[in-house]
């Protein structure tokens, strides 16, 4: 469940001042799927900065669960991102010199998770976005959608509870983009997660339970 | 994680690494192999010294020299040979005179044997040994008979008229002269007295070494190569001051190629009377008890010797000269610029190549911190790869260097070395310089230069690798520590 209370940030950009979130006040319960759509500049992505603790605002409160994000320091913020949020990003952000195994690992790396049970968790997640024989390639020996998925798997390997996408079909055609889509919405099925979705295309946003658009780091939503 | 995600890294940017290593490779085995030639130039140096000096002397004193009095004996000065009227002997109208004078070379001065006692009271002394540096010069003449050139008075007329009696006798037999001028250096020195001091540095290779019961009496003790060139054997007699002295034994130097200090070793007080130099000595040999108290003994022999030169064994290393002593200065100089500079410049590629590195993975480290990875574990991760590649750089260059000190052992260069053999302010550039070089630079010797490998250099080599590696991993850990999570999601240009 996540409450955010008057929440703006402001950016410096030399000697101005950009405001990317302008007082937004904004409720999400758990397990909602959200697009959220808006033009280039809007604020989509600095929204989803302040969701996944990346970033603290500016002013006003984000609540996760029983946390205040805007209260905690980097250290703690640090730990959240570990446990509690999964992310997928436009450009995959893979380790380009890590197999998708391996990059699926990262993920497990601050949890303490010991190394057999780590391999096998990987494994597992890899298998659930249909990799599974596809363990041991490097991403530069994979297609845009399999790195992707691979990115996925990195993301819910730790059993988030929220699953934030940023344009994660940005960079991939139509085709794959359904298959992306399809596969993002039955772990969001599958696995009871708050998914939120920022997203350029409308055919992507039509499939969430609720669409937000940003313009102007103000946030309307969508009848 | 830690190890998959730095073996990956390594192996997956391989010319970052490669880069890395090779310029501390580079920068290390020139660090070990400077190291390693110049302890072996040390080492020759001390061959050289220890031959001279003797092994155990860690301080030697002499006097430094004044101006000389008239008729001094004790200094050395402009030598007369002064023959009177009826000296020499007469055969065949050719007068042979012949003279022989044992004094103090030129450039030293002998001082009061009572300064030994002053220095084996001195604190931390635990032995001390004086010597008398001498040089045995023998004058052979031989002038036509002074009868047949000096016959009286003034020629008579008929004496002119006959033109004279044409002159005769002499060497040629025409009235001509013939002078020769030998010389060779002698050293008195305490006989029952080994420990230190020249003669503790030689080894005896035939006959025996000077004992205590010689005392007084004359036999002698030569330099094995100078016994050669004048065709001297043990049992023979030599000639000194024109006493004649028994060669009891031969020596040379320990080392195969250094000279010893001196021609011909006497007893101390048989060559003081030879010289009318009762009493006197021209330098003392100091042995410390431990290497620490070297410059307490300095200090406190100079205070209570104010008139003497005193020296330390790292002061005498300045009086080795010739190429020797140019290699010293090359590896002291040159080298240890050299390396320090190629040091620095690995240190500062490996620290810009990791940061470029870290700036180039700006997104992948803010994917990283997004996903939850603390700062520590990035530095850590960036540190690793950093010091990994130092120490990668650290082995090979290791290797290189090995390699590198073999070669210079297989090749083996000579270098030549002259040490002062009497009195190093001479070789120093005091007084007896020019002219008197000459003598006191007369034990000269080819050293073949050995570079030993220590595990200090080894130790060194890996030490800088470290701290090299540990420097860049620092700065790029840092760099890495200060990026933004929010980095992952900058849209990619
Ligand atoms: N790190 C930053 N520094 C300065 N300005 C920023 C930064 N991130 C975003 N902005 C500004 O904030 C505004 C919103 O950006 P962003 O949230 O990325 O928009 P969107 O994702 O909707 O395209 C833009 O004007 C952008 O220039
Ligand atoms: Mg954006």
């Amino acid at each position: 469940m996540y409450e955010l209370t008057n929440v703006t940030k402001k950016y410096d950009q030399g000697k101005r001042s950009v405001t990317a979130l302008n007082k937004v006040t904004l409720s999400i319960p758990d397990g909602q799927m959200v697009a959220i759509q808006g033009p280039t500049g809007g604020g989509k992505s600095t929204l989803l900065q302040m969701l996944g603790a990346l970033d603290r605002p500016s002013e006003g409160t984000v609540q996760l669960g029983s946390s205040d994000l805007s209260k905690l320091g980097q250290g703690p913020l640090g730990e959240i991102r570990a446990r509690e949020v999964g992310f997928v990003f436009q450009g995959f952000n893979l380790i380009p010199t890590l197999t998708a195994q391996e990059n699926v690992e990262t993920a497990l790396a601050p949890l303490g998770v010991s190394t057999p049970d780590r391999t096998s968790r990987a494994a597992a997640a890899l298998e659930s976005v249909g990799l599974g024989e596809r363990g041991s390639h490097l991403p530069a020996e994979l297609s845009g959608g399999q790195q992707q998925r691979v990115a996925i798997a990195r993301a819910l390997v730790k059993e988030p509870a929220v699953l934030l996408a940023d344009e994660p079909t940005g960079n991939l055609d139509e085709q794959t983009r359904d298959e992306i889509m399809d596969l993002l919405e039955g772990l969001w099925r599958a696995k009871g997660l708050t998914l939120i979705v920022v997203t350029h295309d409308s055919a992507v946003a039509r499939r969430a339970q609720r669409r937000l658009v940003i313009r102007n780091g103000v946030v309307r939503e969508v009848a | 994680m830690f190890v998959t995600y730095l073996r990956r890294e390594l192996a997956g940017r391989r010319k970052q690494t490669a880069i890395v290593a090779i310029g501390m490779a580079l920068a290390i085995a020139l660090v070990i192999i400077v190291n390693a030639v110049s302890s072996g130039v040390q080492l020759a140096q001390s061959t050289v010294l220890a031959s001279v000096y003797g092994v155990g002397t860690d301080i030697t004193v002499s006097q430094t020299p004044a101006a000389p009095t008239e008729g001094e004996a004790g200094t050395g000065g402009p030598q007369n040979f002064d023959f009177g009227a009826d000296a020499g002997a007469t055969t065949d109208g050719t007068t042979t005179v012949s003279q022989s004078r044992l004094s103090v070379d030129r450039g030293t001065t002998a001082f009061d044997a009572i300064a030994l006692d002053t220095a084996s009271g001195i604190d931390n002394v635990s032995a001390a040994a004086a010597t008398l540096s001498l040089s045995n010069t023998t004058f052979d003449g031989a002038l036509p008979e002074r009868s047949t050139t000096d016959t009286g008075t003034a020629p008579t007329g008929d004496d002119a008229a006959v033109g004279g009696t044409p002159p005769s006798g002499g060497p040629d037999g025409a009235g001509g002269s013939s002078f020769s001028v030998d010389s060779f250096t002698v050293l008195g020195l305490d006989p029952a007295d080994d420990a230190v001091g020249p003669l503790s540095a030689v080894s005896l290779t035939d006959g025996r070494s000077l004992e205590s019961a010689d005392a007084g009496t004359n036999v002698a003790v030569l330099d094995a190569s100078y016994a050669t060139t004048a065709e001297l054997v043990v049992g023979d007699t030599v000639a000194i001051a024109g006493t004649d002295f028994t060669v009891v034994g031969l020596v040379t130097a320990s080392s195969a190629d250094a000279a010893t200090a001196s021609n011909v070793y006497i007893p101390l007080d048989v060559a003081q009377a030879l010289s009318g130099l009762t009493d006197q000595v021209t330098d003392i040999y100091v042995q410390a008890a431990s290497s620490t108290d070297i410059e307490q003994i300095q200090a406190d022999v100079e205070g209570a010797l104010p008139d003497a030169t005193v020296q330390t064994q790292s002061d005498l290393a300045s009086s080795v000269s010739g190429s020797l002593s140019s290699a010293s200065d090359l590896v002291k100089n040159l080298g240890l610029w050299l390396s320090l500079i190629v040091l620095a410049a690995a240190f500062l590629i490996a620290i810009l190549f990791t940061i470029s590195g870290v700036t180039r993975r700006t997104r992948e480290f803010g994917t990283l911190k997004a996903i939850g990875w603390s700062n520590g574990r990035i530095v850590r991760q960036v540190a690793g790869e950093s010091l990994v590649q130092g120490l990668i750089g650290g082995v090979v260059g290791i290797a290189v260097g090995l390699a590198g000190i073999l070669v210079i052992n297989l090749v083996a260069p000579t270098l030549t070395a002259g040490a002062a053999t009497a009195d190093p302010a001479s070789a120093l550039g005091g007084p007896g310089g020019g002219f008197g070089q000459a003598t006191v630079e007369a034990a000269t010797s080819d050293i073949v230069l050995q570079v030993p490998v220590t595990l200090s250099v080894i130790l060194i080599a890996v030490g800088l690798a470290v701290l090299g590696g540990l420097l860049a991993g620092a700065i790029g850990g840092w760099r890495a520590s200060r990026l933004s999570p929010s980095e992952a999601l900058r849209s990619i240009a």
